[in-house]
């Protein structure tokens, strides 16, 4: 099975880059500016997409995402409208886009048929925060029926023999978590964040990404260096927010620009 | 004996928490495994119980609620003599000393009602750990007194504004504390959810109050209860009582949610009657959710039970039909909080005031012959300025 994950990282291998994996809140002011994003990070350098589902509950992100979060299902956010707005992308723009949802609405809707509509509406991967590898691998397998990649998270927290389980489980690319604590953007990298990506990296075949806590150019041209991939989540989030009032082109070129500055420096 | 060896309820339990806090989980799950081999450990623990939290608590007949409803014989278990005024301190004494054996200093804590946050202040304060408690501001506006205590205390209480501010929102937040405090700090989480070793170890902390109770209640009866109710938001007291007795088919084991407005509108904190299966704050359990799968916000009159979520062995328990779990509305509750107040002498926590709520309810319908016994698990002093305004009164 050939997954659009794999082709972004072969073909950013061969061009001497990082990939560049930059974050959005689905329905963040709203799921059409979502779909006008993606496609417009796509051109500006984005090599996947993260798209983050709005939880009521949730654990894994700074205050910045979830924010984000609770916008979003104020003004109505529903689960159903994310696999319309992809497919309608679908049309246009090939560019990997993975989601990244909280166990708790994929346990809702039902493993099988999340992975379903997922697919069916061209999302290419599948990262679930709060599910764990060594708890994963049902819903891992019920993914991979699906088309999608499930992509599991190594913590700075995470001792070597769970790095291997990860490793075994994680397809498409790992998730390597920078810091010890939520999303959101950090003054400084984890002064020992190589040797931990080296690692990872030891044990894994597959890609090594790098996300929470990359906010700055210089941050991903640091990462790009040592990591596969650069992911950023709440500078990304936060830019959108600022440029909300503006009518949706304005905002999306706007963010466009932030995200093609990042993408500047994704080459190794 | 449940949970399993990875902290599962039949299908309710797990572990469903971020890759960070796995390691913290795991280790505490192995530091208690150790503990609970270590008979020093319980010893201390028996001993903190004892000397400081002022066990074993009273089993008390109440006679003239008995008279007044004509049925069963009530007896109530005194969890609101204890030290901090609730069974809380039972579950944050033996996870302080878990605290001390894993060589972490910090301690945090989510609180609805603010008992477990007074609770763990407490345990923080004997052993000397720095203290963050979280708690809703809703809560902390209703429950102005236990903010105070907990800072005398010298704990912080850290306000949580986002959704419904109240313990929903206090355990989330706790939880992204932990993320990133996870090396240095322990959770010291209050009730019967989370992910394990949590709801199995909280359980067993509390336990020593059905473990009491049989013992006081067959000193005194010679045989054991028809009958054992007890209140049920995260289920902790509950679970903790009930764990000896689920083995004795004869005993009718009765929880008591909160029915807030009525089960048939929206505001009400009635997870197991009214919730589907779920994943929350860790476990899979019975959860109160809207079809996408976002919690939906629970309400009660009593902050510690207004959670959308309940301990996965009570999910258990009511799927195999081993405990009935009913409701009492805000105002039967409140209804009961004077009446027990009158007739008895004992002004209970509004939590606890649902299970004598149902109590009253239950008891006319059984001969007097048999017996009930309720699990007080707190006192309601904290909850009187919340019911002087319910019920238009000045303090």
């Amino acid at each position: 099975m050939r997954n659009r994950i794999d082709e972004a990282f072969a073909r950013t291998q061969r061009a001497g880059e990082a990939a560049f994996m930059p974050f959005l809140t689905a329905g963040d002011p709203d799921l059409a500016t979502t779909g006008a994003l993606i496609e417009e990070f796509a051109r500006r350098g984005a090599d996947l997409v993260e798209l983050g589902i709005p939880y009521s509950d949730p654990v894994a992100d700074g205050p910045t995402i979830q924010a984000s979060y609770t916008r979003a299902l104020a003004r109505g956010f529903r689960l159903a409208a994310v696999f319309d707005m992809m497919k309608e992308l679908r049309t246009r723009c090939a560019v990997p886009v993975l989601t990244m949802v909280s166990l708790s609405l994929v346990t809702r809707m039902g493993a099988e048929e999340y992975f379903a509509r997922a697919a069916e509406a061209g999302v290419d991967g599948v990262i679930i925060p709060d599910l764990p590898a060594d708890e994963g691998g049902a819903v891992a397998r019920l993914a991979l029926r699906a088309g999608l990649y499930p992509v599991f998270l190594v913590a700075p927290t995470t001792p070597p023999e769970r790095t291997r389980i990860i490793a075994r489980r994680s397809k498409g690319f790992i998730y390597y978590v920078s810091v010890t604590g939520t999303t959101g953007a950090r003054r400084e990298l984890p002064p020992d964040l190589a040797e931990h990506i080296a690692a990872v990296q030891s044990v894994a075949r597959q890609p090594v990404a790098v996300g929470f806590g990359v906010s700055r150019p210089e941050q991903v041209a640091a990462v790009a260096r040592i990591a596969d991939g650069v992911i950023v989540g709440s500078a990304i989030v936060r830019k959108v927010h600022e440029l909300s009032a503006l009518p949706r082109a304005e905002l999306v070129a706007a963010a466009g620009e932030f995200a093609a500055e990042l993408a500047a420096h994704k080459k190794k | 004996m449940l949970p399993d060896s990875r902290g599962h309820f039949g299908v309710f339990g797990g572990r469903y928490i971020p890759e960070t806090l796995m390691p913290a989980v795991t280790e505490l799950a192995a530091q208690y495994r150790a503990a609970r081999r270590d008979r020093a450990f319980g010893r201390e623990l028996d001993a903190l119980l004892r000397d400081y939290a002022g066990r074993p608590t009273a089993l008390t007949p109440a006679e003239r609620l008995t008279a007044r409803l004509g049925g069963a014989r009530i007896y109530l278990k005194r969890e609101d003599l204890l030290h901090t005024g609730a069974h809380k301190i039972n579950n944050t004494l033996g996870q302080a000393l878990l605290t001390r054996r894993m060589g972490k200093r910090r301690v945090i804590a989510e609180t609805g009602a603010g008992q477990h946050g007074v609770a763990t202040a407490v345990a923080a304060a004997l052993f000397g750990f720095e203290c963050d408690v979280y708690m809703g501001e809703e809560d902390m506006r209703r429950q102005s007194l236990n903010v105070f205590r907990m800072r005398m205390l010298g704990a912080r209480v850290v306000p949580v504004t986002s959704g419904t501010r109240t313990l929903k929102e206090a355990m989330t937040e706790a939880m992204r504390d932990w993320m990133g405090s996870v090396r240095d700090t322990h959770y010291i989480l209050g009730s019967v959810g989370g992910p394990h070793p949590f709801p199995r170890m909280v359980r067993d902390f509390q336990s020593v109050i059905g473990r009491e109770t049989r013992r006081q209640f067959l000193r005194r009866e010679g045989r054991l209860p028809d009958a054992v109710v007890a209140c049920v938001g995260g289920g902790s007291n509950a679970a903790g009582m009930f764990t000896r007795f689920v083995g004795d088919a004869a005993v009718k084991l009765i929880g008591v949610e909160a029915a807030g407005h009525g089960l048939d509108t929206p505001q009400h904190a009635a997870t197991l009657e009214r919730g589907v299966v779920g994943i929350l704050h860790g476990s899979r359990s019975y959860v109160l959710q809207d079809a996408d799968g976002q919690t939906l916000p629970a309400h009660s009159i009593s902050a510690g039970l207004d959670y959308p979520g309940v301990g996965p062995e009570h999910s258990y328990w009511k799927d195999c039909g081993r405990v009935e779990y009913v409701s009492a509305t805000d105002a039967e509750a409140l209804e009961a909080f004077q009446t027990l107040s009158r007739l008895e002498g004992i002004i209970p926590a509004l939590e606890s005031a649902h299970a004598v709520a149902h109590v009253m309810k239950l008891a006319p319908r059984m001969s007097r012959e048999q017996t009930i016994v309720l699990c007080l698990s707190g006192r309601g002093d904290k909850d009187c300025f919340e019911v002087a305004e319910k019920l238009g009164l000045k303090i």
